[in-house]
């Protein structure tokens, strides 16, 4: 479903702020893949997702999805294929419209817009119903601004937005992150619930090793711009943190640092 | 000066501001909606008067000479949306260059600084000799257009530009061609705002090189009037229960045009000086463009600040410290 051969990345080439954010990454996602990704602060994780959504163009590498070279495709044309949902709950959404008009902007990503009217009847009980199921009240108040909504509720109407439309891959950037446990939680059952019922083929990047280990099929850890790192299957379902841990130690000769780092 | 004068200024103040106002809701269309400061209006407005005095004294019918007003205008704005976005020029530099080029251009399509289209020669839509006839067609010309433009705005290209204005990341992400919008934008803008050039140009019975000095800051405090008179109303349950908010602050927009020409009108009754006007509109602009900025800086605490500027109800911060 994805491929990524050789990307590298360097941002301000040339200068002293030279930062190399990516390392020819390969790597390759099956269709149906959940792969959670970890590693410290400034390992290349967002990049690694920029890469793939278009944000800029890679020094050089390809990215493909679903067999589509999108490497030279810009970014809102890559949105076709792509659901995102960033880790700023106030990234995702438009804060002045309402949740059914946010719903309806989602619905058509990567169709022509027209001036068709922006939201039909039958699309409107679809929301309701989906709405429903995030069991988030917010079916009664598909009217109201998004500006209103907490940040887990906005979080929850992102991933909404980002799967409405079924994507070939869904990217989160640390979804849960700028939010409280109670709330992260609930957004990641609801992730996964998603991810499920649609067979979505996800990269879910995390500060927190215990949700890398205990969601998706597939582990990677980042370092350096680097996977230095890759679990799955049976492996991955047996790894514990300290396991997670002793191999970054292992393959990277460093302690693991994040500062927002849940080692539990 | 009496009284009875001053009343019977009104009508032609009110149809001054209707004029002004649908300039205004051009302004609205680029500052609030698309949150970018276009300065290319000062310039598109003259265009569009330009135009119209040149055709029609030609002899061309008023509603054809006012839709090439309103096909100049289109050019005005993608002209800035061209430098915005192909060249990378900020917007408020790129309006300031197309105004420059447009005070050259209106120029070369008058042939000289003004150009007068008196009512008695040419058959005008509107005229200030004829208020009493003027200002009906005035109002139901502004309806028709702010139905329109409601419309527009409720279609799925509409949605696109209002959630490019609102959040340029989240419209790249979902597959929106925000730079294209953004040009959109522009190009209905000023084809709004050459339509009142138009409408001043048979109005006052003259374009002039200069009519369009300072217009983005009428525009603007156009805007901001509006805002405060309807914002009540665009906001009560019953208007979003139908759905038509944005009908009510186009129309905000166009009273707090004719507000301004009212405040003018009495302005000039109370003899005051006029050349004075233009200043006191900038102040007053000013002062409104700051009081959200002061707001948010001396007024609220941390928590306060982001319920106050995302919208929020006392329930509404009460759920999120529940969920926090
Ligand atoms: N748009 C950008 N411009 C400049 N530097 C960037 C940009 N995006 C990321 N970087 C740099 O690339 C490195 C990797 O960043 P990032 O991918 O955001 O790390 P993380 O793994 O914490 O998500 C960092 O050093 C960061 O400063
Ligand atoms: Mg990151």
């Amino acid at each position: 479903m994805l491929e990524m051969k050789n990307i590298t990345k360097t941002f301000f080439p040339g200068t002293v702020n030279e930062k190399v954010a990516l390392k020819g990454i390969d790597l390759t996602l099956e269709d149906g893949d959940f792969v959670t990704i970890i590693g410290g602060n400034g390992a290349g994780k967002s990049t690694l997702l920029n890469a793939i959504s278009g944000v800029w163009k890679p020094d050089c590498g390809q990215v493909i999805i679903d067999g589509i070279d999108v490497t030279h495709l810009p970014e809102y044309k890559r949105a076709k294929y792509l659901g995102r949902v960033f880790q700023d709950p106030m990234m995702g959404t438009a804060k002045d419209m309402e949740i059914e008009e946010n719903l309806a902007l989602a619905l058509r990503r990567g169709k022509r817009r027209t001036l068709k009217w922006r939201i039909s009847k039958a699309e409107r009980e679809e929301y309701r119903r989906i709405l429903a199921d995030l069991d988030l009240g917010l079916e009664t108040r598909m009217t109201h601004k998004v500006g209103l909504l907490s940040g887990g509720q906005r979080q929850a109407v992102t991933l909404l937005m980002a799967t409405l439309n079924t994507p070939k891959l869904l990217l989160l950037d640390e979804h849960t992150a700028a939010l409280d446990p109670k709330t992260a939680a609930k957004v990641l059952e609801i992730t996964d619930r998603i991810v499920e019922k649609d067979h979505l083929t996800t990269l879910m990047i995390t500060h927190n090793m215990q949700d890398a280990i205990d969601h998706g099929n597939r582990l990677i850890m980042m370092h350096e711009g680097k996977v230095i790192i890759d679990v799955k299957g049976e492996e991955k379902k047996k790894l514990t943190v300290p396991d997670l841990l002793a191999m970054f130690a292992n393959a990277s000769g460093k302690a693991f640092t994040n500062d927002r780092a849940m080692l539990s | 000066m009496s009284i009875l004068n001053w009343l019977g200024a009104l009508p032609g103040a009110a149809a001054q501001g209707i004029i002004w106002g649908i300039m205004a809701i051009g302004v609205y269309f680029t500052y609030k909606i698309l949150d970018v400061a276009d300065l290319t209006v000062d310039g598109s407005i003259c265009t569009g008067g330009a135009v119209c005095a040149v055709l029609m004294t030609a002899g061309m019918d008023a509603w054809l000479a006012m839709l090439i007003a309103v096909v100049a205008g289109v050019l005005c704005g993608l002209l800035t949306g061209v430098f915005h976005t192909l060249m990378g020029i900020p917007a408020i530099l790129a309006g300031i260059l197309t105004q420059l080029i447009l005070w050259s251009v209106n120029l070369k399509i008058m042939g000289q600084a003004n150009m007068a289209l008196p009512s008695r020669s040419f058959d005008v839509l509107v005229a200030a000799s004829r208020v009493g006839v003027s200002l009906p067609i005035l109002i139901v010309f502004v309806v028709v257009l702010i139905a329109l433009l409601y419309c527009f705005l409720g279609t799925e290209l509409g949605a696109a530009l209002r959630s490019t204005g609102c959040n340029l990341n989240m419209s790249r992400a979902q597959g929106i061609n925000v730079e294209l919008i953004k040009v959109l934008g522009l190009a209905l803008s000023n084809g709004v705002v050459a339509l009142s050039g138009a409408l001043l140009t048979q109005y006052q019975g003259f374009a002039d090189i200069n009519m369009g000095r300072g217009a983005i800051v009428i525009g603007l405090a156009a805007v901001i009037i509006g805002e405060v008179v309807t914002s009540r109303l665009a906001n009560s349950n019953f208007v979003k229960k139908i759905g038509i908010g944005y009908a009510f602050r186009l129309l905000g927009v166009v009273i707090g045009g004719v507000i301004y020409f009212f405040v003018y009108q009495t302005v000039v009754f109370l003899g005051l000086d006029t050349d004075l006007l233009k200043m006191l509109s900038a102040l007053v602009v000013a002062v409104f463009l700051a009081v959200p900025y002061w707001k948010k800086k001396y007024l609220s605490s941390p928590h306060k600040k982001a319920a106050v500027s995302a919208g929020c109800t006392n329930d509404a911060v009460k759920e999120d410290e529940s969920n926090a």
